[in-house]
């Protein structure tokens, strides 16, 4: 560097400390948008409605039925209807539990057997996964398999005797 | 601590002691605020390559999506608005700053021998910038974007001999711009012109250090001083200045978003970013075979000599006295583009379509016939929605989802008399009563129910009150036996399709009083409607997508 001792240290001092304000009132300018940009939510993606699935009045009590319904997604940009289907199991005649139809081993679609013979020749009934071989009492929980944890369930409610449920997953607990 | 990791890294990068001798840059002692436009050049491409990667992390390249993820970037994300802003006007204030840069050089005889290099590499960066504003135009798809870029390949067209190669090149064969055009556009906006653009800066700024800051006759005498902290101080608050102009014209002035690009739009007049309106007025003065001169030869003539300006000004003076040619010149070229620019903005009409028009989410009414948009309203009216709830259940079934399984006799039975079961003759002594829909009503709504689809559920689950009222007009007033809406109704009058953007809203509401004073010919009769009843037919009908 050259003039230094010419330039007052007072002045370059000055010069300095102002580099450092005004480069860091623009990294503010820039960074404040961009980070509401890219952290906060989307502004009407938040939870979407639940989906009416089922009658409860039509569903046979303790008898596992597979439902097939239509949801809307939001994906960014796009709202698109897609096909959803969910494991519904009316347990009383006001509570029906509806579970994610993937095993939550590996993901495969499990289904429902009503008469299910075990190793020692027991017949019972059970969700079987047909990947790993893992099965599932109709609450969800796991009998036998590789299963890590119980059938997952979508977030759903009861209301006026239908079955409403979200896309959301309430992991078993 | 600090001077190890220091020393460390001097010993293995020989960094610290490069940012030094950066800094250290010996420049002219007259050197001041009038060098910072070279930096603000160098901080505004930053601040495009920024906002720019900002954007396209919510951004769908292809004309399909793009339109609609730049109305999501405006209008769902927080600071969305305020990225694109920053970019959009960063991309005009980036021109002002260029142009001030190369003022500046040309004044201060900073082109001259020796360093003539950097004058071209400058004239190049300056194509570059020109490039970034023409091919980033088409991104947003809207109208103005597509619009504009059919006129800018169209020009590209006109090249003699090349012209079809050119346009084959620009993916805009056969006069149409489509995917194509899109993914070059935006092939070159994203990959291309960065890269060379960053090239054409190194090369330029190792050109600016080998020759050095320019010096003015009366540098001669005096000792010259480091390029830290004093110029970078400058240079630093000139970005600031930069940076709050755009962000204050990305906060107060509305870019908005046009309606998506619609090829079959005859009412929508083209411009371009003002930059290159000067180009835009000078088609107007060249007509038929002449065209050419203005759309190709004097604008590449004039490039051309931009280049050649150290080669055809070749004198050693520096100052300003001693070069009035020189001078006389420039200032003469920025008159003659302030003219043309300025008649261009004068005799452009301004465009019907709303700017924010596009950030309007998708309106499901739009492709509804006449006759189900009033059948909404019909099912208002008889209150239907007491039992009926679209979307869920209530007392009644969801219409939404509910199998169309009744048929129209079912239906008019239960519309007559809504809470009778249906078959059952009224018990005697009740009193039927009174039917809340005509027949023509209760036939609409029948067609309403058993033939919905996705846009007619998403309209009827949310109606646009004044719309709706506006159809039930339109229906009450038979206007469906001469007109089209959406492929219903007759062919003796014109389609009513597009009309709101054919037509001023004031047009439309006069016409209906008296249409003779608005088309001479016209054989519609005139219609009365009071206030509110004119206003919502009114809304309704310019409200009628293209």
């Amino acid at each position: 560097m050259i003039e230094t001792s010419s330039t007052p240290t007072s002045r370059r001092t000055f010069h300095r400390t102002m580099i450092q304000l005004f480069g860091g009132l623009i990294s503010a300018v820039i960074a404040a948008p961009a980070a509401a940009y890219l952290l906060l939510k989307p502004k009407s993606s938040s939870g979407e409605d639940l989906v009416e699935i089922a009658n409860l009045a039509e569903l046979p009590a303790g008898k596992p039925q597979e439902v097939v319904y239509y949801r809307t997604r939001v994906d960014g940009w796009k709202r698109s209807r897609e096909k959803a289907t969910a494991w519904v199991v009316k347990t009383t005649e006001q509570q029906a539990v509806a579970f994610h139809p993937s095993c939550p081993h590996l993901g495969c679609a499990y289904h429902w057997e009503a008469e299910k013979a075990d190793a020692q020749g027991q017949v019972s009934e059970a969700f079987v996964c047909p990947c790993h071989a893992s099965s599932f009492t109709k609450d969800g929980s796991v009998i036998g398999g590789p299963a890590p944890r119980p059938l997952d369930r979508y977030v759903s409610k009861v209301e006026g005797g239908k079955l409403l449920v979200g896309s959301d997953i309430q992991k078993a607990g | 601590m600090l001077n190890s990791v220091r020393d460390w890294l001097e010993d293995r990068t020989g960094l610290p002691s490069a940012i030094e001798h950066f800094l250290g840059e010996e420049i002219p002692a007259s050197a001041g605020w009038h060098q910072v436009f070279g930096s603000v050049a160098l901080f505004a491409f930053l601040i495009q390559a920024a906002t720019g990667f900002l954007l396209a992390l919510n951004y769908g390249a292809t004309p399909s999506e793009a339109h609609s993820s730049v109305r999501y970037i405006m209008t769902e994300l927080t600071g969305g608005a305020m990225i694109r802003g920053l970019h959009h006007w960063g991309a005009s204030a980036m021109i002002v700053v260029v142009v001030l840069h190369m003022l500046q050089v040309f004044v201060w005889g900073a082109y001259k021998k020796p360093r003539e290099a950097t004058w071209i590499v400058g004239c190049l960066l300056l194509t570059m910038v020109l490039a970034f504003g023409l091919t980033g135009y088409l991104l947003p798809w809207d109208n103005k974007a597509y619009w504009g870029t059919m006129v800018t390949t169209q020009i590209a067209g006109l090249a003699p001999g090349l012209g079809p190669y050119v346009k084959r090149l620009l993916g805009a064969e056969g006069d149409a711009i489509g995917n194509i055009t899109f993914a070059r556009f935006y092939a070159a906006h994203v990959m291309l012109l960065p890269a060379i653009t960053l090239i054409l800066t190194a090369v330029h700024m190792i050109l600016v250090r080998k020759h050095g800051v320019t010096p003015t006759p009366a540098d001669a005498n005096r000792p010259k001083k480091a390029f830290y902290p004093e110029q970078i101080f400058k240079d630093t608050v000139a970005a600031f200045a930069y940076v709050m102009i755009i962000a204050l014209a990305a906060n107060f002035a509305q870019i908005g978003l046009g309606t998506m690009a619609d090829p079959t739009d005859t009412a929508y007049v083209p411009r371009p970013e003002w930059y290159f309106l000067f180009l835009f007025q000078m088609l107007k003065i060249f007509e038929g075979p002449l065209e050419i001169v203005g759309a190709v030869v004097l604008p590449n003539l004039a490039i051309v000599a931009l280049f050649l300006v150290p080669f055809m000004d070749r004198g050693r003076a520096i100052a300003v006295r001693n070069r009035t040619t020189a001078i006389a010149v420039v200032v003469f070229a920025a008159l003659g583009w302030a003219g043309l620019t300025q008649r261009a903005i004068a005799t452009t009409p301004d465009n019907i379509e709303d700017i924010n028009a596009g950030l309007q989410p998708p309106q499901p009414w739009k492709s509804l016939t006449p006759e189900q948009m009033a059948a909404i309203g019909y099912f208002q009216k008889a209150e239907c929605g007491a039992c009926h709830q679209l979307g869920r259940s209530s007392k009644g079934p969801d219409l939404a989802k509910a199998v169309p399984e009744k048929t129209p006799e079912w239906l008019v039975a239960h519309f007559t008399i809504p809470t009778a079961p249906v078959g059952d003759a009224p018990v005697d002594g009740t009193a039927v009563p009174e039917p809340k829909l005509t027949p023509q009503q209760m036939q609409g709504l029948v067609k309403l129910v058993t033939k919905r689809d996705d846009n007619a559920v998403a309209a009827w689950a949310d109606p646009p009150k004044k719309e709706v009222a506006g159809a039930m007009l339109y229906q009450s007033r038979n206007c469906g036996f001469c007109h089209l809406v959406n492929g219903a109704g007759g062919k003796n009058a014109p389609s009513l399709n597009g009309v709101g953007s054919r037509r001023t809203r004031e047009w439309v509401e006069g016409h209906f009083g008296d249409p003779r004073k608005f088309s001479p010919n016209s054989q519609m009769p005139p219609y009365k409607f009071n206030p509110e009843e004119l206003d919502q037919i009114t809304s309704y009908v310019v409200g009628i997508p293209k």
